[in-house]
């Protein structure tokens, strides 16, 4: 038990009746850290947020938050602070009442209970809000309530609930912007679970992937774009998402990968391990709509080939367009004042070795 | 060309609603004629004298006698009331035919020295209505908390406090009139001190029903045995409601149990008490059914309620008129009750 | 570094706290108090007359048996017969049923229309006919009486019938509506657009739509009509009279001894039917009062 981390995970095993969530999860977060959690509906995200919290029975493990085995302990007593989705704020209470409300209740002294809600309102711009109900509140401003109840607690880690997905885009991406200054400011631990990619991608100092109750990738957002471990992974990071195109990997001193009538050659192209002698089928290529080359750029790539735009999508700063490479729909990003249509041809292209493959299994190669 | 578009448009607007205002004939009769046209019948008639409307009684070896003929067929075939040629002739020639007595009815009504019949039945139902409601709240809301704990046998527990509710008010009142009498539960506990040999127990009297004082007890005990149920499934039910995640968040908070209950849940399932509280009083401003089989309204007039009053009035004592205005009093009661209400929730959606 | 003697791992020691056990002997003393007469109706209609005069009303029955049940149901006195309850068994039923039916096929109807097919003039009966729901019976009686005896129903089944439709309107005409207006609106007018007029949406779409909230409607009438006995016993005529006057008459009737064995059995053959339905029904039953008790 070990004061580097500020919380560790061990072994944590999470079970409803017969379903197991999570088994064998194992999570070192250290200090300061920003950590995200990011997966799809079910994968156990917000269920390992709710053990962490204490909010939920564990089957088996351990957890520390600051060098304290808090495995039993009651969410009060973990040194944490929570923001919900729905921000739960009391509503027949005033923001004061709200944010005031577990202190008084813990017998925190009249002059540092108002000391707390002076400072927490300063930080999150609510000072004028202090008199209203949640009722009289737009959601921003609930959301910071509900972030100020958590930073009146004092405490050294954050959680955070998908805060924003009840907030429309604009509102979201503004938000955004204002939990990492937070972050940047406090200097808390901060773990933060959400389905949204970019929003993993913008704020954390890593990401880990969950599905199925299983960590995926847990890295830097920068590797993680660049080099995914599995299929899902890549497929999930990067909006709009990777191209995938399946074939047969030929090994040799520059590998092939064949599919249908592409042949590329695969040449520069960083392999995880020695592959034998013997062609590899089920693998496929992956290459992001940003990485593909166009026009006169295209001419000069290892790989290049002309195609048939099929659907234009423009969307002001750049244009998506979808193109047919053999059977496959293929997707790119050209300028936005750029104006194709549907029918016209063009060449596009890209280097292999910027891509990622995966075998039959899904796992990087 | 507008024109004719205007033409047909409205022409289809009165088809279309054509066959929703069929449908919906039975309800305008009902509000219309039953509950608009009585009420005003009732109270209208209420400032009459009392004989105007003779009724004759049929006696039977039960308590119970009821109205048969109040109409008279005239030679002509005619139903004409009985004791006097309907005429409407206006209201100065109602006042010469003396047929309006004016308040007369309520004087007597509510004139305790001479009609302390009256007086008692109001008491009963105020002091039964007050204590119900507050034991049926407290009682149901702390079942319904209790029950929120995630308690094993969640439903064995709600269908045992809820039962009594599908019963009628007679079957609660025979099996309690049975139990409260000196042979129901005080024999039973004389018999029990007598075996174990308690003195105490022996001789112990529990004669809720014979004293004028306690019998509204015994009313009470019986009446709530029957209603709490229905309280606590709605605070039940308004609980649930509640966001899961505000519990969360006081948890985390560090707040206790019986504190989130009092300082968030409480405030936030106003609408529900409120809603509630309407529903069981106007069921209690009602009561009748168990009065009539558990006490009879005794001994003597002392667990006497309005509406027992009104039925008695009306149609074993011929006196018409002193029941309409009684039952005008109650109708008064639950406006008072209701236009509160009513405030409330409109006001409430108009700030919406 | 000294280790603790049990390192928390897993899921937590078990939680019998004294708080615990407070919570259930709070629900358990409770369920005393609502079992027990439900134990003295049981237990007093199984004793035979012997044992009921000895009174102690706890007593478990020497020799249970179903005389009492027999009596009560064939040859008990209710009134100027001594036929039993089967008479008003039969009356009942015979009350119950058109009225569950009559005014749930009005009250359904007036909600459908409620809900999608507004007309001037419609939220204010529908306002009328709640507040109306909470005017006491009394209020409007005696003019009842009047009507229903111009109509020549005074005193007949069809009359009581007609009574009971009457008042079960108001809150099942609510029930609809708050039920129609719950389903998504976009089912309606895509009917709409497909041609289909009043009654052929209302019987092709939202009836059968309607299921569970039928189960609750029937569930709250037959109850509460099976139940009652201020209107049984005012309109529907001596020969007519439902159970629940019935068992009044055999329990009240001041002739001769108290046969607290058969009175009790009477009790429990006249609260068969809304128990029974009360415990197959369970969610539908609490669905039901909630309902009740969500206004507008």
């Amino acid at each position: 038990m070990s004061e580097n981390y500020s919380i560790e995970i061990n072994d944590l095993k999470v079970a409803y009746g017969e379903i197991v969530v999570l088994e064998n999860m194992n999570l070192n977060i250290a200090h300061g850290e920003f950590l995200v959690l990011l997966g799809a509906s079910g994968c156990g995200k917000s269920t390992l947020l709710n053990c962490i919290a204490g909010l939920l029975d564990v089957r088996d493990g351990e957890i520390h938050i600051n060098g304290k085995n808090v495995t039993w302990e009651e969410p009060k007593d973990r040194g944490i602070g929570m923001v919900f989705q729905s921000y739960a704020l009391y509503p027949q209470m005033t923001v004061k009442g709200n944010l005031s409300f577990g202190l008084r209740n813990a017998g925190v002294k009249k002059d540092e209970v108002e000391r707390r809600v002076a400072q927490a309102s300063e930080i999150l711009q609510i000072e004028p809000l202090l008199k209203r109900r949640p009722a009289e509140l737009s959601g921003g401003q609930r959301q910071r309530v509900a972030i100020g109840r958590a930073l009146v607690r004092d405490v050294d880690v954050f959680l955070f609930d998908e805060p924003l997905s009840n907030l429309d885009a604009k509102l979201r991406a503004d938000l955004r912007v204002e939990i990492k200054r937070l972050h940047q400011r406090l200097e808390n631990t901060m773990i933060y679970v959400t389905h949204d990619q970019i929003e993993a991608m913008t704020l954390a100092d890593r990401i880990a992937i969950m599905r199925g109750g299983l960590i995926q990738q847990l890295d830097t957002p920068f590797n993680i774009y660049n080099n995914p471990v599995n299929k899902y992974v890549a497929g999930f990071i990067g909006s709009p998402a990777m191209n995938f195109i399946e074939g047969t990997l030929t090994p040799g001193d520059v590998p092939m990968f064949t599919s249908g009538d592409l042949n590329i050659s695969m040449k520069g192209y960083e392999l995880t391990q020695t592959l034998g002698s013997a062609p590899l089928e089920g693998v496929t290529l992956g290459i992001r709509p940003e990485h593909v080359l166009f026009g006169d750029a295209a001419a000069g790539a290892p790989f290049s080939r002309e195609v048939v735009v099929e659907v234009v999508e423009p969307m002001g700063a750049d244009t998506l367009v979808w193109a047919m490479i053999g059977e496959l729909s293929f997707r790119f990003r050209v300028e936005g004042q750029l104006q194709l249509r549907s029918g016209d041809k063009v060449t596009i292209g890209f280097d292999p070795s910027r891509g990622s493959m995966f075998d039959a299994e899904e796992r990087r190669i | 060309m507008t024109a004719t578009v205007k033409h047909k448009r409205r022409r289809l607007g009165l088809f279309r609603n054509l066959s929703a205002k069929i449908a919906a004939i039975p309800m305008i009769f009902t509000t219309l004629v039953v509950f608009v046209g009585c009420s005003i019948w009732t109270i209208t008639y209420s400032f009459t004298k009392s004989k105007l409307l003779p009724v004759k009684l049929f006696t039977m070896p039960v308590e119970f006698q009821f109205p048969l003929s109040l109409f008279n067929r005239s030679e002509e075939g005619f139903l004409t009331w009985v004791g006097f040629d309907y005429q409407w002739n206006g209201f100065s020639q109602l006042i010469n035919t003396k047929f309006l007595v004016g308040f007369a009815q309520y004087d007597r009504l509510l004139d305790a020295s001479r009609n302390s019949r009256w007086a008692e039945s109001v008491e009963n139902i105020l002091f039964y209505g007050v204590f119900s409601l507050t034991f049926s709240f407290t009682v149901g809301f702390i079942l319904a908390a209790l029950i929120d704990q995630k308690v094993r046998f969640e439903n064995a527990f709600r269908s045992i406090y809820l039962y009594p509710f599908a019963l009628s008010f007679v079957v609660t009142g025979v099996v309690w009139q049975w139990m409260l009498s000196p042979d129901g539960i005080q024999d039973a506990i004389n018999q029990f001190g007598a075996w174990a040999h308690i003195g105490i127990l022996e001789n112990l009297p529990f004669k809720l029903m014979a004293s004028g004082e306690t019998v509204i007890f015994g009313l009470l005990l019986a009446g709530l045995w029957q209603g709490t149920g229905f309280t606590m499934v709605l605070m039940l039910a308004g609980m649930r409601g509640i966001d899961g995640e505000i519990w969360k968040a006081a948890r985390v908070d560090g707040i206790p149990k019986w504190k989130t209950y009092i300082f968030v849940v409480i405030p936030m399932m106003r609408g529900v008490f409120i809603t509630t509280l309407v529903i069981a009083a106007s069921g209690i401003v009602r009561l009748y059914d168990l009065v009539v089989v558990l006490t009879s309204g005794g001994p003597g007039f002392s667990s006497e309620v309005p509406a027992k009053y009104v039925y008695d009035y009306m149609f074993a004592r011929s006196n018409l008129g002193q029941a309409l205005a009684a039952s005008t009093m109650m109708l008064l009661t639950v406006v008072i009750i209701l236009i509160p209400w009513m405030y409330l929730e409109y006001g409430r959606r108009k700030e919406r | 570094m000294t280790k603790a003697i049990a390192t928390p791992r897993g899921p937590k020691p078990n939680r019998i706290s004294p708080g615990r056990i407070i919570l259930y002997s709070v629900l358990l003393i409770a369920a005393v108090y609502y079992l027990l007469p439900m134990y003295v109706m049981i237990a007093t209609s199984l004793k035979d007359l012997d044992q009921v005069r000895e009174g102690n009303i706890f007593a478990w029955p020497f020799r249970a048996g179903f005389d009492a049940w027999i009596k009560a149901w064939d040859t008990a006195c209710t009134g100027l017969y001594c036929e039993g309850l089967k008479v008003g068994f039969w009356k009942s039923v015979q009350i119950t049923v058109p009225s569950v039916l009559i005014s749930i096929a009005i009250a359904s109807v007036n909600g459908y229309a409620l809900s999608y097919w507004r007309f001037r003039g419609s939220e204010v009966f529908f306002t009328i006919l709640i507040i109306g729901s909470f005017i006491p019976y009394q209020v409007m009686l005696y003019p009842l009486v009047i009507i229903t005896r111009e109509l020549g129903i005074f005193g007949t089944l069809p009359g009581v019938i007609f009574i009971h439709s009457i008042f079960g309107m108001p809150i099942l005409t609510l029930l609809f509506r708050n039920y129609f207006a719950a389903l998504p609106v976009e089912l309606f007018k895509a009917a709409r657009v497909d041609g289909a007029g009043f009654w052929g949406i209302f019987f092709q779409i939202m009836l059968p739509m309607s299921i569970p909230i039928l189960v609750v409607a029937v569930i709250l009438q037959v109850t509460g009509i099976w139940n009652d006995f201020l209107f049984g016993v005012i309109f529907a005529g001596t020969q007519n009279w439902p159970m629940t006057v019935q068992l009044n008459n055999i329990v009240n009737s001041t002739q001769g001894v108290k046969e607290h064995n058969v009175n009790m059995a009477a009790t429990i053959l006249t609260g068969l039917v809304p128990l029974t339905i009360y415990f197959i029904s369970g969610r539908y039953f609490v669905r039901g009062i909630a309902a009740g008790a969500v206004k507008g």
